[in-house]
């Protein structure tokens, strides 16, 4: 039984690990439909294949090499962004892009073409990439990168898994002087401020990003900007991790609990206003120390929602979306608002395009928490925008197909022997 | 001898000994000899060492495990260089238990490799400690090795001659500077056990720390997860009419 990071439900599973490179490319070859399977931190069906085969890569987490002069790395499919955070960061050098948890696999980065708070400044996790190793299911394997089979790197960056299954990855990792950012705290009360902050950082500042109080119709939050800066001989702080210990018979994010949150929340980090010093983990991943957070949401799960709408009316939409929050009682305090850059993606799935993106969570109430979507889907499809499939277990085809105008040039490209539960469901096998 | 380190691993493409490896290279330079049956396989797992501990030295051997005149001479070749201050004996795999009721072959085949191998393993390098009257030989037996059982007592027997091993060795070298430590592993997710149901399982990572830090404090016996020295206290101590009628 398998469950992705939404827990909107169990499936059985065929599990068979991958952990030994040269033994991947035989063991694909068994038949069945399978699908390749990290850490299962996507939220909802992109990672799993109900009553098929999941090929779980999490063993194949072996470094290949590493050129401490070019900061070129080569590894196996399987190794964790913390380990390589971890291995190349004392050395002066760092992965140029990570989410907001660096507990996923190289390869479930490059099959969602992850984003981080730098997307205006660097791109997306594929940007980086320099070549990989694809192996499909009919035996065939295929090198390729950004000048070497291009158009099959582009249909695997964002491919969600479902060209074939990538067995290393050649990454370009960037100079670094130290795990410290330099930081700066910024409450804003309303949509334009935010807007405006957006704008006035992105040349100064690498990394931008704000939570925003879901539930405050006009659209209040907190920015958060940061850049990497060399501090000699501090102490790195020794993380504490905590385990939410089970999971609560009723979601602890619920109407009684978001209103007092959010105001204790905002309110909190208005005080602490101003600039300050950021260990890269607590700054990049502050929940990575508390394991299976999301569990708080409980029995049910919970969704993400999150679309990215164009920067001209961006403003008018996150509004719209904001305020059908607001109407419906629904929502999380773990909400996400954040500008990417001006630069198109080169995967022919990849989620990030220029404009707004806005992520929200949402405890699973059923027909309520579905109808919002609804309204919210109609607000992102007026405005030309599309929803991250890292983070969806629902989206109408519909909307999929409008969000994503490369799927028919994709489907060229997809492994017949791989399906996913997401694939059945916007593209029909 | 050098003034690194000195650390060989038995077995070093098992996912335990791998992860106790990367413990290792962490932070410290080490001479690292690692010893497998598959050439390949184990140049994998010394490349990502490289990686982690680029001034770390890792040299990779090929060796038969169930030949004792090669495993005489393999051990022999190493110490010649060095006696090392930590020896990790982790080689092992699960038969199918069925498999080998019905084929005596592949029974053998279990026996040798769970518990023949390691223990000639031991005793190889234990002569070469004792001499030099120092280090720390860390062997990985099982809980498996506590009590037979119907569904695993092939393994369960092999881990058994592992543990009678090392408590005769530990009983040959008290009162000297020689430690010998006997790891008790519980079920660990690991891909020798990826086919079983994982529910309840220690992390490979987890087992890994553990076993680093009870081989640098030497102590005789390590169960990992420790709550496996009190189920298996339980289950050692059953009466038979009770334990008969326990489908385990």
């Amino acid at each position: 039984m398998v469950s992705s990071w939404g827990r909107l439900g169990r499936w059985e599973h065929e599990v068979r690990p991958l952990a030994e490179r040269a033994q991947v490319a035989r063991q694909l070859q068994a038949g069945v439909p399978g699908l390749a399977h990290g850490m299962g931190r996507s939220y909802g069906d992109v990672c799993l294949n109900p009553g098929g085969v999941l090929w779980r890569t999490t063993g194949l987490d072996r470094f290949i090499s590493f050129d401490q002069e070019t900061g070129l790395l080569r590894c196996e499919a399987g190794v964790l962004l913390r380990d390589i955070q971890r291995m190349a960061i004392p050395r002066g050098w760092m992965l140029p892009v990570t989410p907001g948890t660096q507990l996923v696999t190289v390869g479930g980065a490059i099959a969602n073409d992850v984003h981080g708070k730098n997307h205006h400044a660097v791109g997306s996790f594929g940007d980086h990439v320099r070549r990989i190793e694809l192996l499909r299911t009919d035996g065939s394997r295929i090198l390729c990168g950004p000048g070497e089979h291009a158009e099959w790197f582009a249909a695997t960056v964002g491919g969600l898994g479902l060209t074939g299954v990538i067995s290393t990855a050649d990454i370009q990792l960037r100079r670094v002087a130290g795990p410290w950012l330099e930081t700066e705290t910024v409450p804003y009360t309303n949509l334009d401020e935010f807007f405006a902050l957006s704008d006035a950082s992105e040349a100064d500042w690498e990394h931008t990003v704000s939570w925003i109080d879901c539930l405050s119709g006009n659209g209040r939050g907190i920015f958060l900007r940061a850049n990497h800066c060399a501090i000699e001989g501090r102490e790195a702080p020794v993380p504490r991790a905590r385990t939410m210990p089970f999971v609560p018979p009723v979601s602890l994010v619920n109407k009684l609990s978001l209103a007092p949150f959010n105001f204790a929340y905002y309110n909190l980090q208005k005080s602490r206003a101003g600039k300050g010093v950021a260990h890269y983990e607590s700054y990049f991943y502050p929940l990575d120390n508390l394991h299976e957070w999301n569990r708080m949401y409980g029995p049910t799960g919970f969704y993400q929602y999150q679309s990215v709408v164009p920067r001209a009316v961006g403003r008018a939409a996150v509004q719209a979306m904001l305020e059908a929050i607001s109407d419906s009682g629904e929502g999380s305090f773990l909400a996400v608002l954040k500008t990417f850059g001006e630069r198109e993606a080169l995967g022919m799935l990849s989620f990030p395009q220029p404009g707004v993106t806005l992520a929200l969570d949402f405890p699973n109430r059923g027909e309520r928490t579905l109808r919002l979507f609804e309204r919210l889907d109609a607000i992102v499809a007026e405005a030309g925008g599309r929803i991250y499939m890292a983070k969806d277990a629902r989206m109408p085809r519909a909307l999929f197909e409008a969000g994503y105008p490369r799927l028919a040039e994709f489907l060229q490209y997809r492994d017949p022997g791989i399906s996913s539960a997401m694939s059945r469901r916007l593209m029909g096998k | 001898m050098s003034a690194n380190k000195k650390i060989v691993i038995v077995g070093a493409t098992s996912a335990m000994a791998e992860h106790c490896a990367r413990l290792w290279a962490a932070g410290q330079a080490l001479d690292l000899t690692l010893l497998g049956r598959n050439r390949e396989k184990t140049e994998a797992v010394a490349a990502d060492l490289r990686v982690r501990s680029p001034q770390s030295k890792v040299t990779v051997m090929e060796a038969n495990f169930s030949d004792p005149q090669q495993i005489r001479a393999t051990v022999d070749g190493i110490v010649a260089g060095g006696v090392p201050d930590i020896v990790l004996v982790a080689h092992g795999s699960l038969p199918d238990q069925q498999a080998c009721q019905d084929n005596l072959a592949l029974a053998a085949e279990a026996m040798d490799v769970n518990g023949i191998s390691p223990a000639l393993f031991a005793e190889a390098f234990a002569g070469h400690m004792q001499r030099v009257n120092r280090g720390t030989l860390t062997i990985i037996g099982s809980v498996a090795g506590e009590r037979g059982r119907k569904s695993n007592y092939v393994y369960g027997a092999a881990k058994g001659l592992v543990t009678r091993y090392a408590e005769g060795l530990q009983h040959r070298l008290a009162g000297t500077n020689v430690k010998v430590l006997l790891v008790k592993p519980g079920p660990t997710a690991t891909p020798m056990t990826a086919h079983m149901p994982q529910r309840g399982m220690a992390s490979v990572e987890s087992v890994a720390a553990q076993i680093v830090a009870a081989t640098a404090k030497g102590q005789p016996v390590l169960y990992t997860p420790g709550k496996w020295a009190l189920i298996m206290l339980v289950i050692a101590n059953l009466p038979r009419f009770v334990f008969n009628r326990m489908d385990i």
